[in-house]
């Protein structure tokens, strides 16, 4: 069997590359961490690999907003050889060809801010959402519940109903450009997993739901499924020893987070193999 | 050519930062205003044509979704802002602005051209606000006393009929106008006695006289003034020699307290004289551990690096520094806390050949937030600084994506003259890097000076002088400085490619005195230094050449690159987008060169510059302080005391400031500063899994308590290193492998006209010294580094603030496998509730006397002989799985440390505390809140508890009562009188209600 490749792009202040390239590993695939900057000289090729992760962090230290200085590197970046192109071009050819993209926290709004997600119209890469300042107006560190969409197109959160992991995020308040956006978001399924109460009811209710996001919108996915995002870290959770209260309950070694690296690495088997 | 961007909030959307400045301006100034709405200000100095103006503002600089931009228009009409006042608030020139860098390089990338260095993109807030009853003072007293800092800020104030007839805030760009710079004077030290202190004050050396004299007499030396004159040089000091032996000199660099010569008057009668307390005490102390550990000894690198080294795996050894930031953190929190923080980074990346780092750990002590008495001048509320700070070390620690784990927060009034900011961070070295010890390094002849990373200012200028001082009137501004975590950041993952490619045979942190220290000290390794100070990249012009030498501008490390590397390094760099600079060379000529250019401006023989320091000579006398014992009857029910006690600054819950912070970022957390059936539990340690395949992990805990340095110093000392040792011990960590740090934080021990008790604060000091040996020593724990900071005083007109005699004790150890990890909540009801170690009637600085407004006298003492095979026993206990739960017994005794387990499991307690080892204990206030060192709190499921009954023989340990289902805490008392009921859920609001709305 062939492997599965995962690339893990970072730099300008990206820090969850580690556990993002773990998740992967423990999955199955070959995971290479590689610098932006590898990419944008031509050393690297998006199309050599078959899953795209964009890890946590501050890109740019969020400066301008969540992942905004981030988002013009991708949007405008670009990539020097062989021949001089723009980034977006393989990014975009990246997803044609029915790869995936997985973005987390930082990763996710800038797949937000760069318009790859929820991605209404095909034709237009434009933002139609974005993720602002949390209600509590602070930056927080906590675990919350995850209720899946099970019938969202989402390649990543197949056969999965609940999802637990921690939120570490100052702006993770997801808004859409217009009322209409988020009908269409609603009515496409492509809001996979949403915060819930302790009973996996999706709730507007805090700390259940940490930052005050309309319709209780914790990832998206593009109508394809096969781009996700979200702001809760999936990969902080890949281990028993992970779970804030592993020493008072039975819970099995493999944390629940490997689920989503797992699913991406069985439809690259499927499909791209 | 420039031009201004207004960016506010689309009015639909909430404007957190205008609503958090509005609530904080209620609270903290009892503020008339009624609403506020931010806009971020963006004035662009960039040669950009008019038509890409508008792409810049809708696509760089705003977010079309949340946000509406206006190019050089007022952006208040466009999303309705109702206001009657607006104040812009910007940087002063030259102050590090880390949003105007960053949208500088998204310009850049977005229009595919680059921008030459002093085009620049500035950055204000504006804050509009809804304050229809303040009139222009009033305005003016809301921006000084919250939203701006004087030191580093500048503002102006519109009235509404003022911003609609100008049309907003006109166009100024806070450009620095510097002269050329690159002056050298000389300064002659052939002065008076008088004349030299005067020099020294003035000039803001913080020499002594004696020091002063020994440069002046070094100047005197025929020799020298010989080989001066064949280098060009005047006789006299060039002023650039003298600001880098200041640096080099100060209390900062050279710890002089440490290494003097005291004379110890015990106070009955002995007088002692001790060489050294840093080589009598702390270098000692880690001797005879390394020896009676033999080829067991796990420690690599002491004392002589930025920080400790002791093994962890056959891949990985593992690193620890803690330092404090206090005086900055003193007059610009924010700033101050986060330099702190992503200034203790640039340790563990600059020990040996330079560390991943792994975590930071945080403590404060701060004055009461809550204080309403008046503020002597200078000061800040220590509600602000409590603000600031916390919020400085969120986003230092949390962009530089490093999990902050650990930390604490302790309260004092007298912190109100100077708060305490301790910032430590530990990481990972290789054990190897192409074939050389990670943890050793050496500069070598021929090797390349580089500085890598930001560029230098006149920026924190004099900040190791001026932490060497208390803070005064003239305490200088330009010692403020900002850090920036993401040039850092990239300076950090650009490091840890050219380490692992073998790029460079030397690294060291441009912290505390700039390049005169780091290559003074690297200088040192390959036996002397050229640099050319006229390679500098500056920041703007106008730094004469000994600014550019003693500047403390941030995210600077010196790196030592051999010739044939220097092109790789230097490409790399470029490409990482990281600025690297070649300074000079490394030599074997015995001094430390420094050239501006052609001309040489410096030239210090590194034998006197390193060893010429004169030794002070100090006198100390210890007097055992005597206050009123406390009289009172014992109440009946200690039910409210102990509801009050959970309710104490330093007891109380601190999860709204933790929660702040990222404590799980690289994935392998495993003991959380939060635990319990909620996650709201009080954690006694923190362990991280740094190996994400292995199920190695690392421990760190902290013990500090200053409220017993008003007694005994002695004691206090004691009790921190034991409790850090025992808090470490709770989540499962052992005696074998476990290192101390420990940091001082001091006032003034030295004596002098305005500080008539110096002699017993120093004797205070070695009091502490004293303990910090003898308990290291006993419980084998070898001490790998540390700081000290000598001067937390306040000193201006006739008000003095000297804060209490303080000790961080850090520790870091390794754990075998995680999976053994215990936490302090309790489990399931029925199992069985165990009380370790023997409670005294020590009550001397405890919380429930200070509660009553007692010191008293008797304070714990540690006995280590007692404690020793306890911990072992428990130690062994958690290893073989037959504990449930385990916590350390501290502040407020036993029963707020049972109250804290109950609580945090969701379940009761019964317990009878007659049963509980006691020695001399009459009254049940003693029994339940003496805080007497060496206890623990553990509960074992009712399978184990013979096991652990057996294990635990021979120690003082007892069972006491069992966990019950219902949620409810009863402690029985001798004769089985119930002295406390309490639902848990009750005693839990209590210890969160305090901080919990700040």
């Amino acid at each position: 069997m062939s492997a599965v490749r995962a690339l893990v792009l970072t730099g300008n202040g990206t820090n969850c590359e580690r556990e993002m390239a773990h998740g992967c590993r423990v999955a199955g695939a070959e995971a290479d961490v590689v610098h932006t900057a590898d990419v944008f000289a031509g050393r690297v090729r998006l199309a050599d690999y078959h899953i795209l992760n964009l890890p946590g962090g501050f890109l740019d230290g969020d400066d301008l907003g969540a992942a905004k200085a981030g988002a013009v590197r991708f949007r405008y970046g670009t990539v020097r050889a062989p021949e001089e192109h723009r980034f977006i071009e393989d990014l975009e050819r990246f997803v044609a060809d029915g790869r995936l993209v997985f973005g987390v926290c930082n990763g996710f709004q800038l797949l937000v801010k760069l318009g790859l997600l929820p991605r209404l119209d095909p034709d237009r890469l434009e933002p139609a959402a974005s993720l602002t300042h949390n209600d509590s107006g602070r930056f927080e560190d906590r675990w919350v519940h995850l209720a899946v969409d099970p019938d969202s197109p989402c390649v990543f959160t197949r056969g999965l109903t609940r999802l637990y992991c921690p939120v570490r995020h100052g702006e993770g308040k997801f808004v859409t450009a217009s009322a209409g956006v988020g009908a269409a978001i609603t009515a496409g399924r492509l809001v996979p997993v949403r915060y819930a109460d302790p009973d996996g009811r999706p709730t507007q209710a805090y700390p259940w739901n940490p930052n005050g996001s309309q319709d209780a919108v914790a990832g998206l996915c593009d109508p394809t499924g096969r781009v996700f995002g979200l702001m809760p870290h999936p990969e902080a959770f890949l281990h028993r020893t992970n779970h804030p209260r592993w020493t008072r309950e039975d819970l099995p070694d493999e944390g629940q987070g490997v689920a989503l690296f797992r699913n991406a690495v069985a439809f690259v088997r499927e499909n791209l193999l | 050519m420039a031009f201004r961007v207004e960016v506010a909030t689309r009015p639909a959307l909430r404007d957190a930062r205008g609503e958090g400045a509005a609530r904080e301006l209620r609270e903290f100034l009892h503020a008339g205003v009624t609403a506020v709405r931010t806009v971020d200000v963006y004035t662009v100095d960039l040669a950009v044509d008019p038509p890409e103006r508008t792409g810049i503002a809708r696509e760089v600089l705003s977010d079309p979704v949340t946000q509406v931009a206006a190019v050089d228009a007022p952006v208040a009409g466009a999303v309705g802002a109702a206001f009657d006042w607006a104040v812009e608030v910007g940087y002063l020139p030259g102050v590090t602005d880390n949003v105007g860098r960053t949208a500088k390089e998204a310009v850049e990338m977005f229009l595919g051209r680059s921008f030459p260095h002093d085009q620049r993109v500035y950055t204000a807030v504006q804050y509009l606000l809804e304050a229809p009853g303040l009139d222009r003072d009033g305005v003016e007293a809301l921006v000084a006393g919250l939203l701006a800092n004087g030191l580093i800020q500048r503002w102006r104030v519109l009235d509404r009929d003022g911003f609609d007839r100008a049309g907003g805030f006109g166009l100024e760009v806070p450009r620095v106008r510097g002269d050329a710079g690159g002056r050298v004077a000389p300064v002659s030290l052939e002065l008076p006695d008088d004349g030299l202190a005067a020099l020294s004050r003035d000039r803001l050396l913080a020499l002594s006289l004696d020091e002063m004299r020994a440069i002046r007499d070094h100047y005197r030396d025929a020799a020298v003034r010989d080989r001066r004159a064949g280098l060009g040089l005047p006789a006299d000091p060039t002023d650039v020699e003298l600001e880098c032996l200041a640096q080099t000199w100060s209390e900062h660099c050279k710890h002089k307290i440490f290494n003097a010569t005291i004379h110890y008057d015990d106070g009955a009668g002995r007088v002692r004289t001790i060489r050294s307390l840093f080589q009598t005490y702390i270098v000692e102390a880690t001797e005879r551990v390394r020896r009676g550990l033999g080829d067991r000894d796990y420690c690599l690198s002491v004392f002589k690096d930025n920080a400790g080294v002791i093994s962890f795996n056959d891949d990985w050894s593992l690193c620890f520094k803690v330092e404090t930031h206090n005086s900055p953190s003193a007059l610009d929190p924010y700033g101050g806390a986060l330099t702190g923080i992503v200034g203790v980074n640039r340790d563990p990346m600059g020990t040996g050949l330079g560390a991943r780092l792994i975590f930071n750990v945080d403590t404060f002590c701060f004055a009461d937030p809550f204080y309403d008495g008046d503020l002597p001048p200078r000061l800040l509320h220590p509600r602000r600084i409590y603000e600031g700070v916390v919020r400085g070390v969120e986003h230092g620690g949390n962009k530089s994506g490093i999990p902050t784990v650990n930390g604490t927060v302790v309260f004092d009034e007298r912190f109100l003259g100077k708060p305490l900011v301790y910032c430590g961070t530990a990481g990972l070295i290789p054990r190897e890097v192409t074939g050389r010890p990670g943890h050793d390094k050496a500069a070598r002849p021929g090797d390349r000076i580089v500085m890598v990373g930001g560029r230098i200012g006149k920026d924190g200028i004099h900040g190791a002088t001026f932490s060497s001082e208390e803070l005064h009137e003239g305490s200088p501004v330009t010692a403020v400085q900002l850090g920036d975590p993401i040039t850092q950041k990239r300076v950090y993952d650009f490091l840890q490619v050219a380490r692992d490619r073998g790029l460079y045979s030397s690294i060291t942190d441009n912290g505390a005195g700039g390049l005169s220290s780091s290559v003074g000290e690297m200088a040192e390794q390959s036996g002397g230094a050229e640099l050319d100070l006229g390679r500098a990249p500056l920041k703007y012009p106008g730094l004469d050449p000994w600014e550019i030498l003693v500047s403390e501008s941030q995210e600077r490390m010196t790196v030592a690159v051999p010739p044939e590397d220097l092109g790789a390094f230097l490409s790399l760099a470029a490409e990482l987008r990281v600025e690297a600079t070649d300074l000079g060379r490394f030599t074997d000529s015995g001094a430390f060169h420094v050239r501006y250019g052609e001309r040489t401006v410096g030239y210090l023989p590194l034998a006197f510059l390193h060893d010429g320091l004169p030794v002070m000579e100090l006198h100390a006398r210890w007097e055992r302080p005597v206050h009123p014992e406390p009289a009172f009857p014992c109440p009946d029910d200690l039910t409210g005391d102990l509801t009050g006690l959970l309710g104490r600054l330093d007891i109380c819950s601190k999860e709204s400031i933790v929660r702040r912070y990222d404590h799980e970022v690289q994935g392998g957390s495993v003991i959380k500063p939060f635990v319990g059936v909620l996650d709201d539990g009080p954690s006694d340690a923190a362990v991280v899994r740094p190996v994400l395949d292995s199920h190695e992990g690392v421990v760190t805990a902290n013990g500090i308590c200053p409220r017993y340095s008003d007694i005994d110093t002695y004691w206090m000392a004691a009790a921190v290193v034991d409790e850090a040792v025992r808090n470490a011990l709770c989540v499962g960590a052992t005696l074998e492998h476990l290192a101390g740090l420990d940091n001082f934080c001091w006032c003034d021990p030295v004596a002098g006209e305005r500080n008539p008790d110096g002699e017993y604060k120093l004797a205070q000091l070695v009091r502490a010294n004293e303990a910090l040996f003898d308990l290291c020593v006993a419980y084998g724990v070898p001490l790998i580094s540390g700081k000290d900071s000598m001067k937390n005083d306040y000193m201006v007109g006739d008000v003095r603030i000297s804060i209490p005699p303080t000790v961080l004790f850090s520790v870091i150890g390794r754990i075998d496998d995680v999976r053994r990890c215990v936490t302090m909540d309790v489990k399931r009801p029925g199992d069985r509730v165990f009380v370790l170690g023997t409670t005294r009637p020590e009550l001397g600085g405890s919380e429930y006397w200070a509660a009553k407004g007692f010191v008293g006298n008797r304070v714990p003492e540690v006995r280590v002989e007692e404690n020793l095979p306890l911990y072992r026993a428990l130690e062994r206990a958690i290893r073989d799985g037959l504990v449930a739960s385990c916590h350390d017994c501290s502040d407020g005794g036993l029963a707020v440390a049972l109250a804290e387990a109950a609580f945090s499991g969701g379940l009761g307690i019964e317990a009878d505390l007659s049963l509980a080892p006691a020695d001399g204990v009459e009254r049940d206030d003693e029994l339940l809140f003496s805080e007497s060192a060496g206890r623990f709190v553990v509960t074992v499921s009712p399978d184990n508890a013979d096991r652990f009954g057996a294990a635990m023989a021979g120690t003082a340990a007892a069972e006491v009562g069992r966990v019950t289902a219902e949620p409810v805490l009863v402690l029985k008392g001798p004769g089985g009188r119930t002295v406390v009921r309490a639902a848990v859920d009750e005693l839990k609001r209590a210890w969160q209600a305090p901080l919990a709305g700040i």
